[in-house]
């Protein structure tokens, strides 16, 4: 390689984030405690940067470096701008809950930072090296996280059940890649597929491959039946820290099965569609049946997140362009949903109280109604009721399936049409649990009368996010149509 | 002689044992660690065979990027156990269920 040639404007941001990063952990050793806001002001303008350095390295097409190791094209582009927005509003929402519990800290900041950085590469990976390097950066901060409160026996019983499925989850990843490199001799993501395309690869070992590979994915989503660790885990974590891995890692695990089963393996898509069949159908139906039983909402919301990596599937398994952009959509409009969702939970929390029961939203109607609007927004669209965007979100994933006619399941061709009306029928099923919250603050009596605290930016930022799903639903046609354009030009190059 | 096939199938069940490790083991959390180890390691065995094999170095050199990666992930753990430890005075893995609903 001639160093000469080395372009590393592709890699701009995450350079820059790299350097800002460690700027800001060293300079919070010499920050006092009572003037931390300048880590967190400093942690905020890094991610501001950050998205201002994408959109002005922007290309509507895909440049590599690194030796091919690493990829910026529209797709990445995009889900990385959402990914530093994202991560600025937990910053944002959670700037009063960490406060309150003692974990307002440089490392809060910075292993939040290391994160976003893993996801970033993980994004931005062409090489299964670069994708492993991503998703340990990404699991090794949060595992920190995780722990971060040190005296909460549930959040370390929470970090510890993480990090053992967690590296249970990589080894499976690992073995796969490792079957892959067998079959194809190859390690980078074109060169697999240039491989597999021309027939000379071992087909039993490649097989065997995508298995663990599959199996390895769907543990990181939180997919039935590798969903055990999800519910306990954001029950377990510090709510701040349930947001932090609930929101941008699973715009960075979308594009991550992008870049292996659709980049890397697009030819075996009739292998892989039947096992995402079967992982979607029983996430949704596993996923909306046990969130009906939970009585704590953070375990409850960890059910729906299973049902919703049903349904993103659902757009992944089509196995087209459509499929794939309804996916990446109904993956943007998740995040936001659960940021609404978990940001009010948030706000209602305070110093030695968490909202974290079904009952602590009885009457919230009656303490503050706009809360109880915002609330009531999140869980429609997450019901899937027009004219929000969850609705149009289900819709784009649903069409993309009732469009493929038939899915190939292994043992033969089986009509699309069964898949999407049981889709439709689980997602009716979730509306009930999702209703239930709205007639626990609409009609319910209120229990306490604390009042709600909420710093001004939150408050802002937390209307706009919940208001932004209404603005989605009702004109949904820019985001979709920047997916499909994006998806297009990703694709194309590979 | 040794064949590839050999190299697979030892890795194989050494991934197997280490999966049977991990929800199997019923007693100690430190067993786990153990068990997560000798997956990666497993994993490594495959790498390097295929490498060797296909005569390409690609494979080994993630297999250093691996065992890296490997021991910044068991400190981590053992970090973890630790906190664990100090909040639950036991590190038995059927104590660890307090998170249930």
């Amino acid at each position: 390689m001639n160093w000469a040639d080395l372009n590393l404007m592709p890699a701009l941001p995450e350079i820059f984030l790299l350097a800002a990063l460690s700027f800001i952990l060293v300079l919070d050793l010499f920050i006092p405690d009572e003037k931390r806001d300048v880590t967190y002001g400093l942690s905020l303008l890094t991610l501001a940067a950050c998205a201002a350095l994408q959109l002005a390295t922007f290309e509507p097409f895909a440049t590599t470096t690194f030796s091919g190791m690493f990829v910026d094209d529209p797709m990445a582009d995009i889900i990385k701008v959402a990914m530093y927005g994202v991560t600025a509003a937990v910053l944002v929402y959670t700037r009063q809950y960490v406060a309150d519990r003692g974990m307002f800290r440089g490392e809060y900041y910075t292993l939040s930072l290391f994160a976003l950085l893993g996801m970033n590469v993980m994004v931005s990976s062409s090489h299964f090296l670069t994708l492993y390097i991503g998703l340990e950066l990404l699991s090794l901060a949060l595992y920190a996280l995780i722990a971060l409160r040190r005296d909460s026996a549930a959040g370390t019983e929470a970090a510890m059940k993480y990090f053992v499925l967690g590296a249970l989850a990589s080894g499976m990843l690992l073995y796969g890649m490792s079957m892959v490199y067998g079959a194809t001799g190859s390690l980078a993501i074109s060169e697999i597929a240039a491989a597999i395309a021309s027939g000379h690869s071992n087909a039993v070992l490649l097989v065997f491959g995508l298995v663990f590979l599959v199996a390895g994915l769907a543990f990181k989503l939180g997919a039935v039946p590798f969903h055990m660790w999800v519910p306990d885990v954001y029950q377990g974590s510090p709510t701040a820290v349930t947001l932090m891995l609930g929101a941008a890692p699973k715009l960075a695990a979308f594009v991550f099965i992008i870049r292996i089963l659709v980049q890397g393996m697009g030819e075996l898509s009739g292998d892989w569609q039947g096992m995402l069949v079967l992982i979607a159908a029983l996430s949704m139906m596993i996923g909306n049946v046990a969130a009906i039983a939970q009585t704590n909402i953070k375990r409850m919301l960890a059910y729906s997140t299973i049902s919703h990596m049903g349904f993103l599937l659902l757009g992944l398994l089509a196995a087209n362009e459509q499929g794939y952009a309804s996916a990446m959509f109904y993956a943007m409009v998740y995040v936001l949903t659960t940021l609404a969702g978990f940001g009010v939970l948030l706000a209602l929390s305070h110093a030695g109280f968490e909202c974290e029961k079904l009952e602590d939203l009885k009457g919230l109607n009656q303490r503050n109604s706009w809360y109880a609007f915002l609330m009531l927004l999140v869980m429609f669209s997450m019901a899937g009721i027009p004219p929000l965007a969850g609705f149009y979100a289900k819709f784009a994933v649903i069409k993309s399936v009732v469009d493929l006619g038939a899915v190939n399941m292994g043992f033969g061709m089986v009509s699309a049409l069964y898949l999407a009306v049981f889709a439709v029928m689980m997602s009716l099923v979730g509306a009930f649990y999702y209703l239930r919250v709205v007639k626990n603050m609409y009609f319910d009596d209120k229990q306490s009368d604390a009042p709600i605290v909420v710093r001004g930016e939150m408050k802002v930022l937390l209307s706009v996010n919940a208001l932004a799903l209404l603005v989605l639903g009702v004109l949904p046609q820019g985001l979709i149509e920047l997916c499909i354009e994006a998806m297009r030009q990703s694709l194309a190059v590979l | 002689m040794l064949t590839l096939t050999h190299f697979l199938v030892l890795a194989a069940v050494l991934f197997s044992i280490s999966v049977m490790g991990i929800f199997l083991n019923r007693k100690n959390v430190i067993v786990l660690l153990m068990a997560i180890e000798l997956m990666l390691l497993a994993v490594n065995f495959n790498f390097i065979a295929f490498s060797h094999y296909l005569s390409d170095t690609a494979g080994q050199i993630f297999v250093f990027f691996i065992l890296t990666v490997a021991a910044a992930e068991s400190a981590i753990g053992l970090a973890i156990l630790v906190v664990l430890f100090r909040n639950q005075s036991t590190i038995n893995i059927e104590d660890l269920d307090s998170l249930k609903g």
